[in-house]
């Protein structure tokens, strides 16, 4: 009488329903990282002004972001905003909110960890060629940051595409709770759902999470080539 | 030294400024509430002005029926009081009720998808309007949120094997009855039963193998819970379906929204006169637990609770 568990996915439209899930997951995800990207790397920058009182801003920024765990943040956002000044959030734009300010503080933390990273008779090769400052940074300093800089931003993205399953505790239901919702419907048909749900749920994370991870290494390959 | 002394500097600072944004956050929220109930007095006369302005408010019951939508919390996946379909439609207990309201109101139902920890705060910052999410009330909630009348009822339930079903709870004197611990069953079994031997676990699957197992005489717990477990094992009846305090179920709204409120407790007498809660059993729960259970355990119909 009961059922093979792996059924459950094609019961009406479940897997579509999953599907429509990690969509939601796929595009907050990949609206805070877009957003994330440029915003780091102008933090980044920022990050590497020498006066005290610019430090003072971004330390207090990235060591705020850091120690809050994202739950917290995305409840101050959320709620907390509205408590604070009447301003009431959308779910979705709390959600992006939050992951933008935390992709960030830590993409500004990678750039000024690559931008370091480059040794000083770098610059100093390039003056005694004649460059001029923008020149320096354009031809001889960015092509080597972003080198060093593709393996944690990827790393960074499959982060924050992975922790975006919190989003539903302020209401939004993507990918995880779909899945929950789909083996709590059918817990007296088909007891073994979990199991399959659960599975199905960690190959669709890890398709979006593959490619990104493929095209970065192919990437890192063309530029050591280059 | 310099850098320990800045990061423990940071700390401090960013510890402070926490403090800060919690301590004004529940300043603006008192504001705020004050706010409502002086708006609420002047607010019956005139009407779509007042809620939307203050911090955190609520809709209005003419400011939901002019906008045409409801939002309502339900839960997404705790079958069979608010669960999700296969193909993606919210139902259950919770649902039908909400469909109802949302009828009765001519406004379309929005459900918004809650978790058992965040309802008071989806209510106490009007990101919906109504909770129906097997709301348990409590006098912790009640301090937080609103209730309306309630809806349904929850007691203790035992089960017990067919070869010897336990029916009263006088024939438990001297057996020995498995309990889950931290539940409402263990506490009402200590203080007025102490005849009865408790023999305790500390997972609900551990508590049910043991009854399976005949380490005990009968097993006791929310009786909507055992009601469930008895019809997905045969072999075992739920003698005692109604047992110890009552609690009860009700819908919920942001404090002070007394609009929706009065609104909310006005439908439910007018549906108790229907028999509503008694279809809506038949519909929702009846597929669940089965001829075994009397509705008249759960069900609440016109807010009264016998």
């Amino acid at each position: 009488m009961q059922a093979l568990g792996i059924n459950v996915l094609f019961e009406g439209s479940n897997f579509l329903r999953l599907l429509g899930g990690l969509w939601v997951t796929v595009r907050i995800s990949l609206l805070s990282v877009a957003l994330s990207l440029p915003l780091g790397v102008a933090f980044g920058l920022f990050m590497m002004v020498p006066h005290p009182l610019a430090k003072a801003i971004s330390r207090l920024y990235l060591d705020f972001i850091r120690i809050m765990p994202q739950l917290v943040l995305l409840f101050l956002v959320y709620f907390g905003v509205t408590r604070a000044f009447g301003l009431n959030l959308s779910a979705w734009a709390s959600a992006v909110l939050v992951f933008t300010l935390w992709g960030t503080a830590e993409m500004g933390d990678l750039v000024r960890g690559a931008l370091i990273s480059i040794p000083k008779h770098q610059y100093e090769s390039a003056e005694a060629l004649g460059m001029s400052p923008l020149q320096t940074f354009w031809y001889v300093i960015l092509p080597q940051t972003l080198r060093h800089l593709l393996p944690p931003a990827i790393n960074l993205t499959t982060r924050i595409i992975k922790t975006t399953s919190l989003v539903v505790l302020i209401g939004i239901v993507e990918v995880l709770k779909v899945g929950q919702q789909v083996i709590d419907a059918n817990r007296f048909a088909y007891p073994t759902a979990a199991l399959w749900v659960y599975g199905t749920v960690f190959l669709l994370y890890f398709l979006v999470c593959w490619p990104i991870s493929l095209a970065a290494k192919r990437l890192e390959r063309n530029w050591k080539g280059a | 030294m310099k850098r320990r002394e800045f990061i423990r500097k940071a700390a401090v600072l960013s510890a402070a400024l926490t403090l800060g944004t919690s301590l004004t956050g529940c300043g603006a929220a008192a504001a705020a509430s004050a706010a409502q109930s002086s708006a609420d007095s002047t607010a019956t006369g005139s009407s779509a002005a007042a809620g939307s302005a203050a911090a955190g408010s609520f809709r209005t019951l003419d400011e939901i029926q002019s906008s045409g939508k409801i939002t309502i919390g339900v839960f997404s996946d705790k079958a069979p009081f608010g669960y999700v379909d296969e193909n993606g439609a919210y139902q259950g207990y919770d649902v039908y009720f909400a469909d109802r309201i949302g009828k009765d109101l001519g406004a379309e139902v929005e459900y918004v998808s809650l978790d058992p920890a965040s309802r008071v705060e989806f209510l106490e910052t009007g990101k919906v309007d109504i909770v129906l999410a097997n709301f348990t009330v409590t006098e912790e909630r009640a301090e937080k949120v609103d209730f309306a009348l309630p809806y349904m009822k929850v007691a203790l339930g035992v089960v017990s094997p067919d070869s010897a079903v336990i029916q009263d709870v006088s024939e438990l004197d001297g057996k020995t009855l498995i309990v889950a611990k931290g539940t409402t069953a263990e506490t009402y079994f200590e203080k007025n039963y102490p005849n009865v031997t408790l023999q305790k676990y500390d997972q609900y699957a551990d508590a049910y193998n043991a009854l399976l197992d005949g380490r005990g005489d009968a097993f006791s717990t929310d009786n909507t819970e055992v009601l469930a477990w008895a019809i997905a094992n045969p072999g075992f009846t739920v003698g005692i379906d109604s047992l110890g305090d009552l609690d009860t179920i009700a819908p919920a709204v942001t404090k002070g929204n007394s609009t929706l409120l009065d609104w909310l407790n006005a439908e439910i007498v007018a549906l108790g006169k229907e028999n509503f809660f008694h279809a809506d059993y038949t519909e929702t729960l009846a597929p669940v637990y089965g001829q075994a259970a009397d509705p008249d355990s759960l069900v609440v119909e016109g807010g009264v609770v016998e």
